[in-house]
C-alpha cells in the first residue's frame, strides 16, 4: 500500500526541485517546508485509513474462469435489458447466465458446448453475433445488397447528368444573331456612359443623379449594373 | 419516373419503418416451441416433501405457468389463471420461480391458487432450462410433452380466446 504513495511522494520532490531555479533561497526553504508539511498532512489520514481496509477481495475464486467467461458473454445478450451484453449487465438474468457459464467451464466444456447450451434455450437471439442460416441471409447480405444497388443507382444517376450536357454547335445564324446581341450590350453601355456623361435628363438613372453630384465612385457602380 | 423512384424508395422505407415500430423486441421467439418441453423434478410448493415430476403429466395437455410472489405482472394476469382454472379446460402447474416459500405460500392464499401443484424452483435451474427471461411465462405442453406454445409476460384476456384456449382444445382432440 504504501509503495501505491511513494510515486506521488516523488512527484512533490520534484515539482519543488523545479521551483529551486525560480526562486531565491530563502523562499525555497519555506516551500520546502510547507511542501513536507503538506505531505506529512496528506499521508497520515492515509496510513490511519490504510488499517482500516483489507486487500480487495478478487472478483473470481479463478480468474482463468473469469476470463473466459468474460470473453464468452460479451458476444451474448441479455435478453432482459436487450442492449446490454451478458458481461456488462447487472440484471438477474445475466448473472444467472454468467453463473451456469462459470458452472459450464468448471465442468470442462467448451466454448461451443456452452453456446450450444445457451442457443438451444433462447434461441439466435442471444447471439451479438448471428450465425448465417436461411432466416439471416437478408441480415447478413442485406448491407451488401443495399451497397450494390446504391453504386449502381449513383453511377446511372452521375451518367446520366454527363449525357444532359451536350456540345452544341452553331449555325452561322445563330452565331451572327449572338454577335448581334453582344454587339447591341456593347452599344447600350456605351449609350449609357455617354448619357451619363451629357448628364442628360435620361429616365433610367437620372433621378439620383440629378439630386446628388456624381461622385466616381456611384458611376462606377450604375456602370457596373448596367454591364 | 423521376418522382416515382423517390416515392418507391420512400413507401418501402415506410413499410420496413412500420413493421420494425409495430415489432415487439421482448417477443423473443423461443427455440424451444414444438421441442419436448425440458423434464424436471422438483419439490411441491405446498407438500414440501413431495417430488413432482413433469413425467406425471405425459399423456394430457397442461399449462405451465412461471410466476413468482415477488412478479407484479403475475399479479395481473392471475385472476385469469384462477378463472381457466376454474373452469376446468386444462390443469395448470406452478413453477414457482426464484421465490421464497412462505412468501409464495401467502400470495396464493391472498390472490387464489389456481394451480393442480406449483413446484419451486428456488434457484431458477428449471427456469433457464425453459428459456425463461422474465416472469410471468406460459408454456402449453401437449400429451407428448411437447412445447406446443410459449406466452412471454401476462396471459391476457385477448391471448387466452384467440390463442391458448382454441390451441388447448386443438391438442386435446388430438391422441
Amino acid at each position: 500500500m504504501k509503495n501505491l504513495f511513494n510515486p506521488f511522494v516523488h512527484d512533490s520532490v520534484r515539482v519543488s526541485g523545479d521551483m529551486i531555479t525560480l526562486k531565491s533561497r530563502k523562499s525555497v526553504s519555506v516551500c520546502c517546508m510547507t511542501i513536507m508539511m503538506v505531505i506529512l498532512y496528506m499521508l497520515s489520514p492515509v496510513s490511519r485509513a490504510e488499517v482500516e481496509y483489507k486487500e480487495a477481495i478478487p472478483v473470481a475464486e479463478n480468474p482463468e474462469i473469469e476470463k473466459r467467461m468474460l470473453a464468452l458473454t460479451e458476444d451474448l445478450r441479455c435478453l432482459v435489458c436487450q442492449n446490454e451484453s451478458i458481461a456488462d449487465s447487472r440484471a438477474d438474468f445475466s448473472n444467472d447466465i454468467r453463473r451456469i457459464i462459470r458452472e459450464q467451464i468448471k465442468a470442462n466444456k467448451t466454448d461451443k458446448e456452452i453456446i450450444e447450451f445457451l442457443v438451444d434455450r433462447y434461441g439466435d437471439f442471444v447471439l451479438y453475433n448471428p450465425p448465417m442460416k436461411t432466416t439471416t441471409v437478408l441480415l447478413w447480405f442485406g448491407p451488401l445488397i443495399f451497397f450494390i444497388f446504391s453504386a449502381w443507382f449513383l453511377v446511372k444517376y452521375l451518367k446520366g447528368r454527363r449525357l444532359e450536357i451536350k456540345e452544341v454547335t452553331l449555325s452561322e445564324a445563330e452565331l451572327q444573331k449572338a454577335a448581334v446581341l453582344l454587339d447591341t450590350n456593347q452599344a447600350m453601355v456605351t449609350g449609357n456612359q455617354r448619357r451619363e456623361n451629357d448628364n442628360s435628363n435620361n429616365q433610367d438613372n437620372s433621378s439620383t443623379q440629378e439630386q446628388h453630384p456624381m461622385d466616381d465612385a456611384s458611376a462606377r457602380e450604375n456602370k457596373g449594373n448596367n454591364v | 419516373m423521376r418522382y416515382l423512384l423517390p416515392l418507391f424508395a420512400f413507401l418501402v422505407l415506410a413499410v420496413f419503418l412500420f413493421v420494425g415500430l409495430s415489432l415487439n423486441p421482448r417477443q423473443v421467439p423461443s427455440p424451444l416451441i414444438d421441442k419436448p418441453a425440458p423434464e424436471f423434478e422438483l419439490y411441491s410448493l405446498h407438500e414440501s416433501d413431495k417430488i413432482f415430476s413433469s413425467k406425471e403429466n405425459l399423456g394430457k395437455v397442461w399449462l405451465l405457468n412461471v410466476w413468482a410472489s415477488w412478479c407484479v405482472a403475475c399479479r395481473d394476469e392471475h385472476p385469469l389463471l384462477v378463472q381457466l382454472a376454474n373452469s376446468g379446460l386444462v390443469p395448470i402447474y406452478g413453477l414457482n420461480y426464484k421465490d421464497e416459500n412462505t412468501t409464495a405460500k401467502q400470495w396464493l392464499k391472498h390472490f387464489g391458487d389456481p394451480y393442480i401443484a406449483s413446484v419451486v424452483d428456488p434457484d431458477g435451474a428449471v427456469g433457464i432450462d425453459y428459456g425463461v427471461y422474465g416472469v410471468p411465462e406460459t408454456y402449453v405442453i401437449d400429451k407428448q410433452g411437447i412445447i406446443r406454445h410459449k406466452q412471454i409476460g401476462p396471459v391476457t384476456v385477448d391471448s387466452l380466446q384467440n390463442k391458448i384456449i382454441p390451441l388447448i382444445v386443438e391438442l386435446q382432440k388430438q391422441t
